[in-house]
């Protein structure tokens, strides 16, 4: 499934993200997730005769903290309505920004250095939810259906991007690209599955070399970053054997079906709505001051791009599985980690390998909530095993015991009896088994290296596992 | 009668009650709005039992503020909790909000007894007060006459004597134009002054709320009561309310009144010789009066037509069926929606929104809705202007006295002339006021009309003081 040979698509994405504000764009009502249907509202939200909207600041601040970190001029804006009729918009109308968005230009890096252009990054009020009940689970056919309005007016930026995109794999890095950036400056939570980040993507082909950009058409519903990829290579398929085939590509809205794996007409332009746009008499114009706007660039965290250069650096020669764990390190928000370790002299090698595999599974396993681990209980578990305290397996067993119980990483390794073994004592350990075990020492003087294994296993065995294989193995080494 | 202040000084005095003045509402309303039909709701229980808490409070030895006991109608497009609130259309029809309007809210704080729901011309187009989905009221000073509108109920109630003030809403001449027509004072405030939280909205950057009243002193309390900052509206101005009371009595020695020709042209001659006659006043009270032409004037009521109704188009979107209010069933969303729009709105509110509409269509947009607005900034340029030559305008509020029930029902053009006068305040966001000066040929009230800059209520209450210390009986 991938686009004809002899055309190439382009590629624009709209990314819808929620705010994690306290509460809605233009009420007191929170802005949570998961309660009980129309439980969170008031009568601005539920847009009652004679209500008005206040602008939320805080969804201000996020919005602004958004355009900076894409590098967006930050400008003077103003709402407008956006009207169409829709039963889980409860006034019939989006407040928006239409011609003067607060974010405008900027550009997104992507860890392979191509560059998207952003052309926008607006606020705007999000819709209620409809579930419709009946056979097919659409409105059409649906027996009756149900508005929920908790989430009519949570604060929402949407992020337009230039059509700079040319495949799907590239689509799918500027999402994830996008979701750490959300993530990192504490916009957004950026989870797709529950639709706090949401993709629309506009997909058009041409032949390669053309100039001019074909027919587009927007596809929606694309709720996992696999859906993404997906819908862009199956539509820039569609779209590229239609063209080929002498038909042409109609402009229409299509819908990501993601158990047949195709895109489907959800609505064509005719259909497409006007939606009289007008300014928002009900709010003035937003015009962020010098100061705010300054005070919001300079709280920003540092960003994906400069933490993902920060390990690499680290690193020095970094080989493309340590540059893989490095992108996953750094989206899963796990860097810190790794930097604390090797400034504690935690070989950063070592630290990588440790958060990238080891952290990184227990942190996507943690549900929502549990208690996630501690950089200063990791960094110490990390020196511990860069001392030689702990084996490898004894410091993933230590990070396990962490993640669990909490506390201090030297008792619990304690509590599993991994105390240190001093160069003494394992040295003791040693000359005891060459006695006990005279053939197989023996054997191994003479050249059989398998033979370093069993004695490892003994050493282990008496230990209770709290020798260093490496550290037994050297011990027989200088005997031999 | 007694004004609202006399009222309150009583009932603060203890030497009357609120609950017999909640009474004595009640029964007027009780007798006499059989055959005005200014109310469309009466909250009897309601009022006795706010009426209770002001003598409660009284007993006490508390102050139960400026308006203490004082019975106040409301105009139903104004929230109230648990009360129902139509806005005059069959489509909200035993919707009761679960909030009130902050302007109800300010006016019981201060010791007011709403005692109900006055009628309006639904949603509060109109000028009439024919438009109500429930049915017309009628002039107190002439049964076949109209109130004008669209606060056309709570004119009524003032000038019948039932309350002591009415709240109105002014989008277009809403509160000035009945007020003129039944004999009463009104006032629109500056743009802001009022909060408009509570107001069911007709055109969001017109619509302010304001007092009728039988007296400038009372409107000018009920407005100091009922105006300020509000953090629920956006638009409302950033300062507290202001003080009027303390300005009633300024004068108008050494002021410049500018009478405007265009808010004179096309008026009947006994309306041109009641603002004639109230220069004269104004001058003999020591004020410079100067005459002025602001041709702009004329474009107001075309921009008005194009914006007031582009903003209804949105603001009433939402009366889908889905919610609350109507719903007439359909076997699909959008049947039900149309099917619920249809049977719920009158005439004149479905003319404007598809006025509204085409205007904000793609396509159509610059040449009505955006040329529109720039005839707004044009008016309200021309506004200033005149401003640099004089404190405050005069002209007449309405073109004629009260007409005849039934008179332009059929021509909404000549309805939409009867607020020419009234518009262009609405337009620039600046105060106007209505005082009763005189009599037309037929023998009913003639208004005439001050406009100030924005921010000048104490200008204006002071002037509309001179008027009507002076208005012919």
């Amino acid at each position: 499934m991938t686009i004809r040979e002899g055309y190439e698509m382009v590629v624009g994405l709209e990314v819808h993200t929620e705010l994690k504000t306290a509460t809605k764009l233009f009420c007191g009502c929170p802005n949570v997730f998961g309660e009980a249907p129309n439980t969170n509202v008031c009568p601005v939200c539920l847009g009652l005769p004679g209500s008005l909207p206040v602008l939320n600041r805080g969804a201000v601040e996020l919005a602004m903290a958004i355009g900076a970190a894409l590098g967006c001029a930050i400008r003077p804006s103003s709402f407008h309505r956006k009207n169409y009729f829709y039963p889980d918009m409860p006034k019939d109308y989006q407040i928006s920004q239409y011609d003067e968005p607060i974010n405008v230009g900027g550009a997104l890096e992507l860890p392979d250095g191509s560059r998207v252009g952003i052309e926008r990054a607006h606020l705007e009020e999000d819709t209620g939810k409809t579930t419709h009940v009946g056979a097919s689970g659409r409105i059409h056919g649906a027996e009756r259906s149900l508005v929920d309005y908790n989430r009519a007016g949570v604060p929402l930026v949407e992020i337009v991007s230039d059509p700079d995109i040319t495949s799907a794999a590239q689509a799918r890095a500027y999402a994830a690209e996008l979701r750490s950036i959300l993530v990192a400056t504490g916009a957004s939570d950026g989870r797709m599955e529950e639709g706090s980040m949401r993709v629309d993507a506009n997909v058009s082909v041409r032949e390669l070399g053309d100039a001019t950009l074909g027919t587009r058409c927007e596809i929606k519903n694309l709720n996992s970053l696999r859906s993404l990829q997906r819908a862009v290579d199956h539509e820039a398929e569609r779209q590229s054997e239609l063209v080929a085939s002498g038909g042409r590509v109609v402009q229409e809205t299509r819908h990501w079906d993601e158990g047949a794996g195709k895109t489907v007409t959800m609505r064509s332009k005719e259909e497409a709505y006007d939606y009289r746009y007008f300014p928002e008499p009900d709010l003035l114009p937003l015009a962020p001051d010098d100061a705010w706007r300054d005070r919001v660039t300079a709280g920003l965290p540092a960003l994906p791009a400069a933490r993902r250069a920060t390990l690499l650096g680290l690193l020095g020669d970094p080989t493309a599985s340590q540059r893989d764990q490095v992108l996953s390190v750094v989206e899963l928000g796990l860097d810190t980690m790794v930097t604390s370790a090797v400034s504690a002299g935690v070989e950063a090698t070592l630290a990588l390998a440790r958060v990238a595999n080891e952290v990184a599974a227990i942190e996507g396993t943690a549900i929502e909530g549990a208690e996630r681990l501690d950089v200063a209980g990791v960094v110490t578990v990390l020196e511990m095993e860069q001392a030689g305290e702990l084996s490898a397996t004894q410091a993933k067993a230590v990070l396990a015991d962490l993640a669990e119980h909490g506390g201090d990483p030297r008792e619990l390794a304690a509590r599993r009896g991994f105390e240190q073994l001093d160069a003494g004592s394992l040295d003791a350990t040693i000359d005891e088994l060459i006695v006990a075990f005279p053939d197989e020492w023996t054997r191994y003087q003479q050249g059989d290296d398998k033979l370093a294994q069993f004695f490892v296993g003994q050493v282990m065995k008496q230990t209770k596992g709290q020798a260093d294989g490496k550290a037994v193995i050297a011990g027989l080494a200088r005997r031999r | 009668m007694t004004s609202a202040i006399e009222l309150a000084a009583a009932v603060r005095r203890g030497d009357t009650t609120a609950t017999s003045l909640a009474e004595g509402a009640l029964a007027a309303i009780a007798a006499g709005d059989g055959a005005i039909n200014a109310f469309l709701h009466v909250d009897a229980e309601g009022a006795l039992a706010a009426a209770r808490r002001v003598d409660a409070a009284v007993a006490n030895g508390e102050d139960p503020g400026p308006l203490a006991g004082v019975p106040v109608a409301l105009k139903d497009n104004l929230c109230t909790r648990g009360v129902p609130t139509t806005a005059a259309s069959r489509i909200l029809e035993g919707w009761r909000p679960p909030y009130t309007a902050t302007v109800v809210d300010r006016l019981v704080g201060a010791g007011a007894i709403p005692v109900g729901k006055t009628n309006l011309d639904e949603f509060a187009m109109g000028s009439s007060t024919e438009n109500s989905a429930y049915g017309p009221t009628r002039n107190p000073r002439n049964h076949a006459r109209v109130p004008g509108g669209s606060s056309g109920g709570s004119a009524a109630a003032v000038a019948a004597g039932m309350v002591a003030i009415g709240l109105g809403s002014d989008t277009g001449g809403s509160i000035r134009q009945p007020a003129a027509l039944c004999g009463v004072v009104g006032f629109k405030p500056t743009y802001g002054m009022v909060s408009r939280y509570g107001l069911i909205a007709f055109a969001s950057s017109l619509d302010q709320i304001g007092p009728l009243a039988r007296t400038v002193a009372d409107a000018a309390v009920c407005l100091e009561v009922i105006a300020g900052h509000d953090p629920r509206d956006s638009t409302s101005l950033r300062e507290p309310a202001p003080s009027l009371l303390d300005a009633l009595h300024d004068g108008v020695k050494g002021k410049t009144i500018g009478l405007v020709r265009e808010l004179v042209d096309g008026s009947a001659p006994d309306v041109e010789a009641a603002v004639a006659a109230s220069a004269v006043t104004l001058r003999d009270a020591g004020a410079t009066v100067i005459e002025m032409s602001i041709p702009e004037m004329r474009l107001g009521l075309s921009a008005y037509y194009l914006i007031a109704p582009a903003e209804a188009s949105s603001n009433l979107a939402r009366y889908d069926g889905v919610r609350y209010g109507l719903r007439v069933d359909a076997d699909d969303l959008t049947t039900m929606n149309v099917a619920t729009r249809t049977k719920g709105f009158g005439d004149e509110v479905k003319r404007r929104i598809m006025l509204g509409t085409y205007a904000l269509s793609a396509g159509y947009y610059d040449a009505y809705y955006g040329r529109a607005q720039r005839v707004r900034t044009l008016l309200s340029r021309a506004f200033a202007v005149a401003y640099g030559r004089a404190d405050l305008l005069l002209g007449a509020t309405a073109p004629t006295t009260a007409f005849e029930l039934g008179a332009k029902t059929t021509d909404p053009m000549a309805m939409y002339l009867s607020d020419v006068f009234t518009i262009p305040s609405n337009l620039s966001g600046d105060p106007a006021m209505t005082v009763p000066f005189g009599s037309g040929a037929d023998g009913l009230p003639v208004g005439v009309q001050l406009l100030g800059p924005a921010r000048s209520e104490r200008l204006v209450v002071a002037a509309a003081q001179v008027l009507e210390d002076a208005a012919p009986s």
